[in-house]
Order: structure tokens, then sequence, then C-alpha cells
């Protein structure tokens, strides 16, 4: 018995050892946040576009406040981006081509200033649908951003498919988002 | 040209080990004492070569040739010289570099400090190590070699190292870390060598416990700085975060210590025999499995490095030969040790089992939660992330039983002798004194009594009141008490100091945070802010540039509150005094565009004022800053420091010396050395006279 008992290390190793290995497989970049699966966390933030629109702020209207229902109803991408972000502006032009074989994008413009964002979408063209202007950063703290940027891919009923951190190219699309895109689209249009 | 020098310099160590790591093994078993002398001239080499090639890494550094990937990856031209040569362990590829470098240097070091132990004693010590390193060589020469090249079309300029890594406290951190890991690789391969061998006596203690002792010191070392560098470049304030690599390096912290209390009992009293091997297998493993968590991406973390899967199934390969291999080793060889004497349960011996007990209940908390979110996801009961309300829930307490026993029980006698009365007696002043004078200490300070404050202040002062009251007690000489402190030995003064070291780590712990003062305010220039006894004023904002960045760097003065005096007939205004300049920065790396938050901090011994830029807001020059006063978080890594100190001094005790001496004079196969026996065994412990004769043999 007691000799046994000096295999129990050993026993205990080789238990841990598969779990370790079986890690391998994953891949913690596709999913660092504990969100995928999960609906579009809840928020109530201001649009851009509305935020820099003088004639209403003039008015004295409140700019237009989006929330996660935005996400409802069709597949789309949220991509992070801010004009202190040098990698989103590399990422810009293969975005607006995207956007123009007709991918719904919702912006999130992260901790930026939102009339610096509203000349960068004048001067470089605008991919985006609506764009929500987080000031402070409280959702992307709720996404977990890691920082821009970053585009999660979203189902029609609004929960979080898929999460790419870094710049979205011709082959992150091509390999990881589009088949992804594809999926969720037919699957949206069986449930219709 | 360089890089290929490095890189055919890598392959040479790698055969060298090879062969140290075979022919010596093969020779004790064949009883062959040429082979065996083998060892140390090839564990010399092997270093000769590894230095060679980290020199050659250095030098493409230095030389800014971005056609070697590695340098293109991690290093640019505008970096500061200091930064590309601490670059060099920047990422991956170099860092294994550098851990090759240092379990050769530490394998060197075992070879030239080891001259007078058993000859087959030292080569079963070197073979293993020798294994170890064929791994390592192996792991880099076919999954990540530093020296690949670009070619044909190497970039003009590098990508720059991460900013997070141009800091001080990563020029040092690494290696002190890698010191660590890779010394628990000589306590590891003095217990394999035992086990291969059937012999583990109180002379096997004695060789192991310097080692272990350095190994686990570095370690203190590398884990202390690591927060230290985390609390300072990460711009949150904190100082430990849970973090799964920092768990990786605590959790072998927690085996050696285990090992290092373990150790003495078996020394001693011949105690926790195979128990003893068993801590320094886990406590090598837990230093390779921390490397295989950095390194494989299994776990999400900060640190981690490039993903790789290959890389991560060899590690995990090389984890299974080792950790597997030797635990079966143990299962099949720790039953030969023979049996351990008895003890009473109000005896040093319970003492050291209670805290090698207490130790593993910490070190299974902190794996299970490290590994937990692994499990789950394994399982299918979906993705957890377990964070600081879980290891805070389990280790505070586990920590400070940890105390509650080490201060009574580092007083106690050996064998000991079980009585209720006693323990009363002993206990009763200190205990009644820690809590009196803590109450008295905040009361003294102004700050509320909190229980959980007066609970860990307590737990300090009780430690620090035993161990001065044995260090008194066995200062008593007839010479007076000088003459009798300076008698007691270096091992001793060691553990007190570490000992006081755990009590001033648990007051910097319990004071800071329990009273720190922490405010995210938004200031314009002008604007000011109060926390805790400070004012803040948010002068100025202005354009810095550096070597390789722009920064926007901010002045923060700070000014104290000097209160009236009450019943003063003159009506003063409070003053303000002002106590330092604060110059926090946010920097923008061009390189990589990233940014950076670079914290200011005037530390004190009694208080640290910590000011961090966030986001600009708006167009008048306001900021959002972040404002700490964090009561005693310097004594956190003073007592790191001091418990690194302490096991330092311990290492250093004549004992050990001796104990070579003497088994020098016994060995009987190490007859190329008999000539001066007793000269050189002094002098091989301090390394020159050694080296040369290891040419001899």
């Amino acid at each position: 018995m007691d000799r046994l008992k000096l295999f129990i290390p050993l026993i205990v190793f080789m238990v841990l050892a598969p779990i370790l290995y079986w890690g391998l497989g994953r891949d913690p970049q596709a999913m660092p946040s504990a969100l995928i699966s999960s609906p579009v966390p809840a928020f109530e933030l201001p649009a851009l576009a509305t935020l820099n629109d003088d004639a209403r702020q003039g008015a004295g209207v409140s700019p237009q406040l989006l929330s996660e229902k935005i996400f409802k109803g069709r597949v789309s991408l949220l991509n992070v981006w801010a004009t202190w972000c040098v990698s989103c502006r590399v990422e810009h032009p293969y975005l607006l081509s995207i956007a123009e074989k007709g991918v719904p994008i919702i912006g999130l413009n992260y901790k930026d200033e939102p009339e610096e964002a509203g000349h960068w979408l004048r001067d470089y063209g605008n991919p985006y649908e609506q764009t929500i202007a987080d000031r402070k950063g409280s959702l992307g703290l709720d996404l977990g951003v890691f920082g821009a940027p970053e585009t999660y891919l979203i189902d029609h009923l609004g929960v979080i498919r898929y999460k790419h951190i870094g710049v979205v190219d011709d082959r992150v699309w091509a390999s990881s988002l589009a088949p992804r895109y594809a999926q969720l689209l037919e699957a949206a249009s069986a449930s219709q | 040209m360089i890089a290929e020098l490095g890189h055919f310099s890598l392959i040479l160590a790698l055969c060298l080990a090879m062969a140290q790591a075979v022919i010596p093994l093969v020779g004790t078993f064949a009883n062959k004492p040429l082979w065996i002398s083998c060892a140390r001239p090839l564990s010399g080499g092997q270093f000769v070569f590894v230095a060679i090639s980290f020199a050659c890494l250095v030098t493409v550094f230095l030389q800014d040739d971005f056609s070697v990937a590695y340098v293109a990856h991690n290093s640019n031209a505008l970096l500061p010289a200091y930064f590309k040569v601490s670059a060099v362990w920047g990422a991956h590829e170099g860092s294994l570099l550098l851990w090759a470098l240092i379990l050769a240097g530490w394998t060197l070091a075992v070879a030239l400090f080891s001259r007078s132990l058993p000859a087959d004693m030292v080569a079963r010590v070197l073979s293993v190590m020798g294994m170890i390193a064929v791994g390592f060589y192996l792991f880099m020469l076919f999954t990540s070699n530093p020296f690949e090249r670009l070619l044909p079309f190497p970039p003009s300029v590098g990508k720059d190292l991460n900013p997070l890594l141009q800091d001080i406290g990563l020029i040092i951190h690494p290696p002190m870390l890698y010191m660590g890991y890779v010394g628990f690789s000589v306590a590891f391969a003095f217990a394999i060598a035992a086990l291969l061998a059937g012999r583990m006596d109180s002379a096997w203690a004695r060789w192991t416990r310097p080692w272990t002792n350095a190994a686990w010191s570095f370690l203190t070392v590398g884990i202390g700085l690591g927060s230290w560098w985390a609390y300072y470049e990460l711009g949150w304030g904190g100082w430990w975060f849970w973090d799964p690599v920092e768990n990786a390096s605590l959790m072998p912290w927690l085996a050696g210590t285990a090992l290092i209390h373990s150790l003495a009992a078996s020394e001693k009293r011949g105690l926790f025999r195979s128990w003893t091997l068993l801590l320094a297998i886990l406590a090598f493993s837990l230093s390779l499995l921390g490397t295989f968590l950095v390194r494989s991406g299994v776990l999400t973390s900060v640190h981690a490095f490039a993903t790789d899967p290959t890389r991560g199934v060899f590690i995990l390969a090389f984890l299974a030969v080792v950790i597997g291999g030797s635990l079966l080793l143990f299962a099949l060889r720790s039953s030969t040790l023979g049996a351990s004497p008895g003890f009473s349960w109000l005896s040093r011996e319970a003492a050291l089992l209670l805290n090698n007990v207490l130790l593993m209940v910490i070190l299974a908390v902190i794996l299970l939660g490290t590994l937990y979110p692994l499990i789950a996801d394994v399982m299918g009961w979906g993705k957890i992330s377990v964070g600081p309300p879980y290891f805070n829930f389990f280790v505070v307490p586990l920590g400070l039983m940890l105390a509650l026993v080490l201060a009574p029980g580092s007083t106690l006698q050996w064998k000991g002798q079980a009585n209720s009365n006693r323990l009363l007696a002993l206990v009763k002043s200190p205990l009644i004194l820690s809590v009196v004078l803590s109450v008295a200490c905040l009361l003294l300070a102004r700050w509320p009594l909190k229980i959980s404050a007066l609970l860990g202040l307590s737990a300090a002062l009780w430690v620090v009141l035993f161990t001065l009251r044995d260090a008194w007690r066995k200062g008593a000489h007839p010479q007076g008490r000088m003459t009798g402190l300076r008698r007691l030995r270096k091992s001793y003064w060691g553990m007190i100091i570490a000992h006081l070291g755990i009590a001033v780590l648990i007051v910097g712990v319990n004071l800071s945070s329990n009273y720190s003062d922490q405010r995210d305010v938004r200031l314009s220039p002008g604007e000011r802010v109060d926390v805790a006894n400070y004012q803040f004023l948010f002068h100025s904002i202005e354009q810095v540039e550096g070597p390789n960045y722009r920064a926007q760097r901010g002045r923060i003065e700070v000014f104290s509150h000097v209160e009236k005096a009450e019943g003063n007939a003159e009506a003063i205004p409070p003053v303000d005094k002002p106590v330092v300049v604060l110059w926090p920065e946010k920097r923008r790396y061009m390189a990589s565009g990233s940014i950076m938050t670079e914290a200011d901090i005037d530390g004190g011994l009694f208080r640290d004022l910590y000011v961090a830029l966030g986001e600009t807001l708006g167009k008048e020059g306001a900021w959002s800053v972040r404002v700490y006063v964090k009561p005693f978080v310097r004594w956190i890594w003073l007592g790191a420091l001091m418990i690194a100190l302490g096991g330092v001094i311990a290492a250093f005790d004549k004992r050990y010396r001796k104990g070579i001496v003497e088994q020098r004079v016994d060995s009987s196969l190490d007859k190329g050395a008999d000539k001066n026996v007793l000269t050189t065994g002094e002098a091989g412990l301090s390394g020159k006279a050694g080296l040369s004769q290891k040419e001899i043999t």
C-alpha cells in the first residue's frame, strides 16, 4: 500500500498532461473574452453622426442614442476603431471594400474625440452603417476590448460569434471571417 | 556571419550537452572513472559554446542586423543600446537562449563548487543537468531558432521592442526569474542522482541546501521585480494580479519554500526524505510547467508570447519526459530510502510539517485556479475565468495561518516534548503584545480600525516578536550579547532575516490594500484634487520627445496639508506645503504606434504617491487622471528583498563548506584531487582554483 502511495504524483501528472495537450488546440487569441456565444452587452451610447451634427446641437436636440438592438435582425460586424490607432488606418480601405460588397459594419469609435472621428470618416470614407461613440470606453470595457482594431462577428440574434484581434485584411477575411459570416447568414435565413 | 557563428556554437553546445548527459552516467553504471571524470570538462565546454552563441545574438542586436528575423521583430535602430541588449530576452527565442545560458552557468557552477563531492554523485548530477540542457537546445534549434535569417529581403527598420518591455525592470526581471527557475534544476538533479544511487542521507541534504537557497533567493528577487514592474509600468497601481504567468512563477516559489524547510528536517533529523525528493522534483517541474503555460499560449495572459502549437507540443513532450520520468523514478526508487524517526507534536519537526502542508495547500489552490479555466473548457463546463476574488479568498487566510505557525515554530526545539502548558506559555505574551501593539499603531497613524488590517498587522508583529525574542535568547553568551549574536550561525541569521522579511511583506500587503486611497478624476490645467492628506494640482501638460517615442507629459504638483494647531488664537489658514512635482507621461512609440502610460511615483518608506495619465477629455486640455496614495506599499518589495537576502546569507553558512571538506577526505574515487585536500577544499568554493584544476583532471 505504501509503495502504491508513491505513484500518486505520477498519476496526477498523467491526468494533467492530456488536459494540457488538449489546451494546445485552443486558440486563446481568437477567444480572449468570455463573450463568445453571449449577446452583445447592453449599452446606450450616442451615434457619432448626430453628435457631430451642428444643426442638431444648435437646436438643442440631444444626440440619437444607439443600443444593442441595432445588432438584431441581421448578421453584422462590429469594428472597434479610433483615430489614434495607426493600424485602423491600414485596415480602413479593406473595410470600405467589404462594406461595398454589402456586409453591414457597425463602428465602435473607441475612446476618441467625436470631432476628429468625424473628420476621419469624411476624409477616408465611411464603411460603417452606424458608428457608436464610446468616448469613455465603457462598451469597450464590457466587450473586453484589448485595443483597436478589433472585429466582432455578430449573428442575427445579436449574439457575438467570433472575435478577431488586429487588422482585418484579405487573408484574415478569407480564412477566418468570411466562412463564419456565410455560415451565420445561412443559419439566419434558415430560422426565418 | 555572426548569426551563423552563433547558430553553429549552439549546435556544438548541443553536442557537448548530449555527451555530458550520456557519458558520465554510463560511467557510473559501468564503473569507469575516466568516463565519470568527463562530466566537469564537458559542462565547461558546453558553457563556453552557449556563451559564444549568446554573445553573437547580443552582437547582432547591437549591430541592428535586421536580416536576422528575431532582431527585426524585436528591435529598432532608434532603440537605446541598453534596451537593444535587453531586447535579446524580450521575446520567445532569445529568452530561451538566456535560459540555456543560465542553465549552462548553473551546471558549470555545480562542476566548479562540488569538487569534494563523491565523483559518482557529481557525474550523476551533471548528467541529469545535461539531459535538461539537451531538451532546451533541441527545442531552440527545431522550433525557435533566434538566428534565423529574413533573406533575401531584409527589412530596413525593425519592428521595435514592445514598449511595455522598454524598461529597467525588464532588463533584470527575466534573468533573475530564470536564475531561480533554472536554479531549481540543481536541486532536481541532486534528487534524481539520489534516486539513481538509492542513497539519500544528511550529507545529501547538506549539499543540496545551499543550491536550493541560492535558486530560491533569485526566484524571490525575480518575482519581487516582476511585481514592482507591474506596479509602476502597467499604470494600474496594483502589484499582483493573479495572472496565470504570475501564478506560474509563484508556484515553483511555494514548492521551493517548502523544499527549503523540509531539507532542514532531512538534514538535521533524517526526516521526510522521500517527501524532500518529491519537492525537489516538484519545484523544477513547476518551473517547466510555468514555461509551458507562458510559451504555448494555453492560457490567456498579458505576458503571452507568440503562440505556436508546434512549440507547445514540443514543450509538452519535454515536460512528459522530464516530469513523468522523474516521478516514475521516484515511485520506483524512493521506498529504498529507509524509515524516518518519530517526533512529538510540539517540536520543530511538527512545525516544519505544518509549514509544508500549508504551503502545499496554497500551491494546490493556485494550481487549480490557474488551470481551472482549461479544465472547465475540457469538461465542457463553459469558458470561465478565475479571478482575484478566488485567489484572495483562499490564499490570504492560508498565508496568515502560515505566519501564525511560522513564528512559534521557528523557535521550537528539534524532537521537542508535547505539552499543552508549554505551548500556552510560549504564545501567551506575544499574542497579547502583538494585538495591543497593532491597535496602538493604527490609532497612532489615525487610521480607522478595520478587522482585516488589525489581523494582518497583528500577524506581522507576532512574527517579529517571536523572531526577535528567539534571537535575543540565542544570543546570550558569557562574553556579552554582541559576541553571542556574532557567534550565531549564518544559516540562523538567514532564517531570522527571511522571517522578518515575511513580516515586512505582510505589513506592506496589509496596509496598502486596506488604507490605499484612489481617485480617477477629470482635471483641467490649474485644477486640484484632494486625496488622503495630499492635494494634487494639475499644473500643465507639455509635449516631449524621447529617443523612440513622443509623449505628453503632465506636471502635477503635490502639496500636503499642514493643519493649524488647535486652540491657536491667531487664525492661521491651513498651509499647503509643497511635497513633490510628478511628471506622468502618455507615450506614443513611433515604430509600433502603441500608446503607453508611464506613471510617475514619489516613493517613500511610509507612502507612495502615484499619478498616471488616462485619456484626454475635450478641447480645454482636460485629462482623466488617476491618483493613488498608497501607504507602506514599498514594504512589499522590501520584504521580498529581505526574504531573498536571508536565503543568500543562509547559503553561505560555514557548515555547508565544512561538510564538503570532510566529505572530500572520505571520498575515495576523487583521487586526482586528493593531493591538496584541505587547501583546495575551501578555495574550490571561491571558484578560481577549481577551474584551473578541472583541466588537469
